[in-house]
């Protein structure tokens, strides 16, 4: 029974994980059709915010839910004026440039603070389970995914300038007729998306390893979310999460996680083969 | 890049200032010949930049600082030693075009160099096919025969063999083996289960991680329902650091302690990872800067003294780079000659070396180092050393490989104990 219960709340965070990893991302690349290859570098650059941060005495907490985010999120649109915003409806130069800056973030960071710099210990230490012992921080990884989707769903859905940043992706020219800059909108929403992800990158740094090139652990899982969860920004990305999530974690429980990447990868082929367009091509197409 | 050493005027005044400098000494050491041209090439094929600078940086600057030290005793053969340096950027390409440059245009007396086995096993048939003579100083899975190569680093066997006793003696009898999932994963995990095995204990499981694995939750979990003495980390790359803090995060630290094959073997997760986090993890290698000798202090000594700022981790790796030129060196002298046939039979020859690390000799058969190895336990970023074995053979190794039968060989055989 209580290893059922950790079970469970390990699938949840196997599916929050991809939340997490994927969120921004989809933003990027499910309204702005722009491919981020450098999506696993700013989740890098969030690890580092924290790392060097705390280092000076900021507090953790702020450090993971203020500095990254807001560190990453202005580097994005910076990113977006000086690359991304020429590279509109260029997909494959969008590519090649976010690759570009994928190498150059890696060797930057690599030359100013090294290969070797000190992490951060997770937070809040361990509960218990009956005899189980489990992290209490995977809880806040849990709720965390759980708040940025309902924070995107309730922005898009509920907000003006959700209305106007769904409009501006379904039609720009339309959207500018009546008198929005689209310009603005993108720029806007690229920094929203670079600052989740960078919010992601702080919330992960306290469980991983944070080393200038611990991007590509990332990038592989986030684009087959996004691109399994299809257009829709939340419903894709929690459909597919839970999906790849809970199948690839069942797995790791029942085979170990050679067999656990492996399904993942199949479970995203299979769907893909089956639905080309996304789950949310097909189903929940018309949802967020 | 190119070849760093390229001789400028600026290099040859400096350098026949101090051939006169050499001449006055005379007396003590042979003059070392001023011509930058008769100088003997050491090349060093090591990654400086790219996700492992961290095991490369360290090895070329411990390769540069022994050809120092060569040239300060007066150079070997009476010529200087110069370094030739090339960045392969752990890029394979890049390895087999610096081999092979090293070995045809350069035409370098030795090369010291590859890390990963993978860089290894691109240069090593190059420098065999083009009979320059290599050192590989990194610990790594065993299994190479080469007469051509001496192979410094510890296998498994070696470690192991240790290791497993001595955790076992402090906790128990039952150990869950976690372990990176390809060859130096496999084949560590598998000589694990024998020593356990061996020694009255056992595997309760054995779990294989891609090296791009991040999330350890599962299986944290799963070694909490196994209730294991001791958890036996062979974990490997930066991805899989996380373990160790989900690890202590979830309170694990101080209910089941941690052995490793792999946690600083190259300093690094020693620099990554907070004390807090891993104080206690028990390793086994063959070098530690804190081994308590007068050779061993007086060489941390030197190496602080000529990188005061950018000190390099000292380790196994690091530790014989400097020992594959010092033998080398050695051999060079006892053979009187450069000839490579000359230097590996004076290197056959059984003798033995003291070491900072302790006493090396060449095992004939394999060409790998027999030599101690020591068990301890980090503390505070610090290895605390608690148990000495000497004369450790590589007996993985031995058991695919005789180079005294089959001086030709030229192969990494891949060991199974299954």
């Amino acid at each position: 029974m209580d290893y059922a219960l950790i079970v469970l709340i390990e699938l949840l965070r196997a599916v929050a994980g991809l939340v997490l990893i994927a969120a921004g991302l989809a933003i990027i690349f499910g309204m702005m059709r722009v491919i981020n290859i450098a999506h696993g570098e700013f989740l890098m650059l969030g690890g580092y915010t924290v790392v060097l941060t705390t280092k000076l005495g900021v507090n953790l907490w702020v450090a993971i839910l203020v500095l990254a985010p807001l560190f990453v999120g202005v580097f994005g649109i910076i990113v977006e004026r000086c690359i991304i915003q020429f590279l509109y409806n260029r997909l494959l130069d969008s590519i090649l440039a976010t690759w570009g800056l994928s190498l150059l973030l890696i060797g930057a960071v690599t030359v100013v603070f090294g290969n070797t710099v000190e992490g951060v210990a997770t937070p809040l230490g361990g509960f218990a389970i009956g005899e189980y012992k489990m992290a209490s921080y995977t809880l806040v990884l849990i709720f965390a995914a759980a708040l940025i989707l309902a924070a995107i769903y309730a922005v898009l859905r509920y907000t003006r300038f959700g209305l106007i940043a769904r409009s501006t992706m379904q039609n720009p020219n339309m959207a500018e007729a009546l008198g929005v800059n689209s310009r603005l909108v993108y720029m806007a929403t690229f920094g929203i998306g670079a600052a989740l992800t960078g919010l992601a990158g702080g919330l992960l740094a306290p469980i991983a390893g944070v080393v200038p090139g611990m991007g590509v652990y990332f990038i592989g899982q986030a684009f087959i979310t996004v691109v399994t969860g299809g257009t829709a920004i939340v419903a894709g990305t929690l459909s597919a999460s839970t999906m790849l999530g809970t199948l690839s974690q069942s797995v790791t429980f029942l085979s170990g996680p050679v067999f656990g990447d492996a399904a993942l990868l199949l479970v995203a082929l299979i769907l893909l083969r089956l639905l080309p367009q996304g789950i949310t091509g097909r189903i929940f197409s018309r949802s967020l | 890049m190119t070849r760093l050493n390229k001789p400028t005027r600026r290099d040859f005044m400096r350098t026949a200032a101090a051939g006169a400098g050499a001449a006055a000494f005379s007396s003590v050491f042979p003059a070392i010949s001023a011509d930058a041209d008769d100088a003997i090439l050491v090349g060093g094929l090591h990654d400086l930049s790219g996700f492992i600078d961290f095991a490369g940086i360290p090895m070329n600057q411990i390769m540069l600082m022994a050809i120092e030290e060569i040239n300060a005793q007066g150079g070997l053969l009476g010529r200087e030693v110069k370094g030739v340096v090339y960045d392969p950027q752990s890029n394979m390409s890049l390895y087999s075009q610096y081999a092979t440059q090293l070995a045809l245009k350069d035409k370098v007396a030795v090369v010291m160099g590859g890390i990963t086995s993978a860089s290894r096993e691109t240069i090593r048939p190059i420098f065999h096919r083009f009979k320059t003579l290599y050192f590989y100083n990194t610990l790594y899975e065993g299994g190479v025969c080469d007469r051509n190569e001496i192979t410094l680093g510890t296998t498994p066997a070696q470690t192991v063999e240790q290791l497993v006793p001595h955790t076992m003696n402090l906790w128990g009898k039952k150990v869950y083996t976690i372990a990176a999932d390809y060859n130096y994963g496999q084949i560590t995990a598998a000589w694990v289960k024998r020593y356990v095995e061996q020694n009255g204990g056992e595997v309760l499981s054995t779990d294989f991680f891609p090296l791009d694995v991040t999330n350890f939750g599962p299986t944290i979990s799963k070694i909490q329902e196994a209730k294991p003495d001791m958890v036996m980390s062979v974990l490997v790359g930066t991805g899989h650091l996380g373990f160790y803090n989900q690890w202590a995060a979830g309170g694990m630290k101080d209910e089941i302690p941690i052995a490793s094959t792999t946690f600083g073997a190259a300093g690094a997760e020693i620099e990554i990872i907070k004390p807090e986090v891993a104080n206690g993890i028990i390793t086994c290698y063959g070098y530690y800067p804190q081994i308590d000798s007068p050779l061993n202090n007086a060489w941390v000594e030197s190496v602080r003294k000529r990188y005061p700022d950018d000190t390099p981790f000292l380790t196994e790796l690091s530790a014989f780079t400097w020992e594959g030129m010092m033998i080398w060196a050695d051999a060079v002298r006892s053979a009187g000659s450069l000839d490579r046939m000359a230097l590996i039979e004076a290197m056959e020859s059984g003798k033995e070396y003291e070491f900072p690390s302790g006493k090396v000799t060449i095992d004939r058969k394999t060409h790998h180092a027999i030599r101690d190895v020591y068990v301890a336990d980090l503390q505070d970023k610090k290895f605390v050393i608690k148990e000495k074995f000497s004369q450790v053979q590589p007996v993985d190794t031995q058991t695919v490989c005789d180079l005294e039968k089959d001086p030709n060989a030229n192969k990494h055989y891949e060991i199974s104990l299954n």
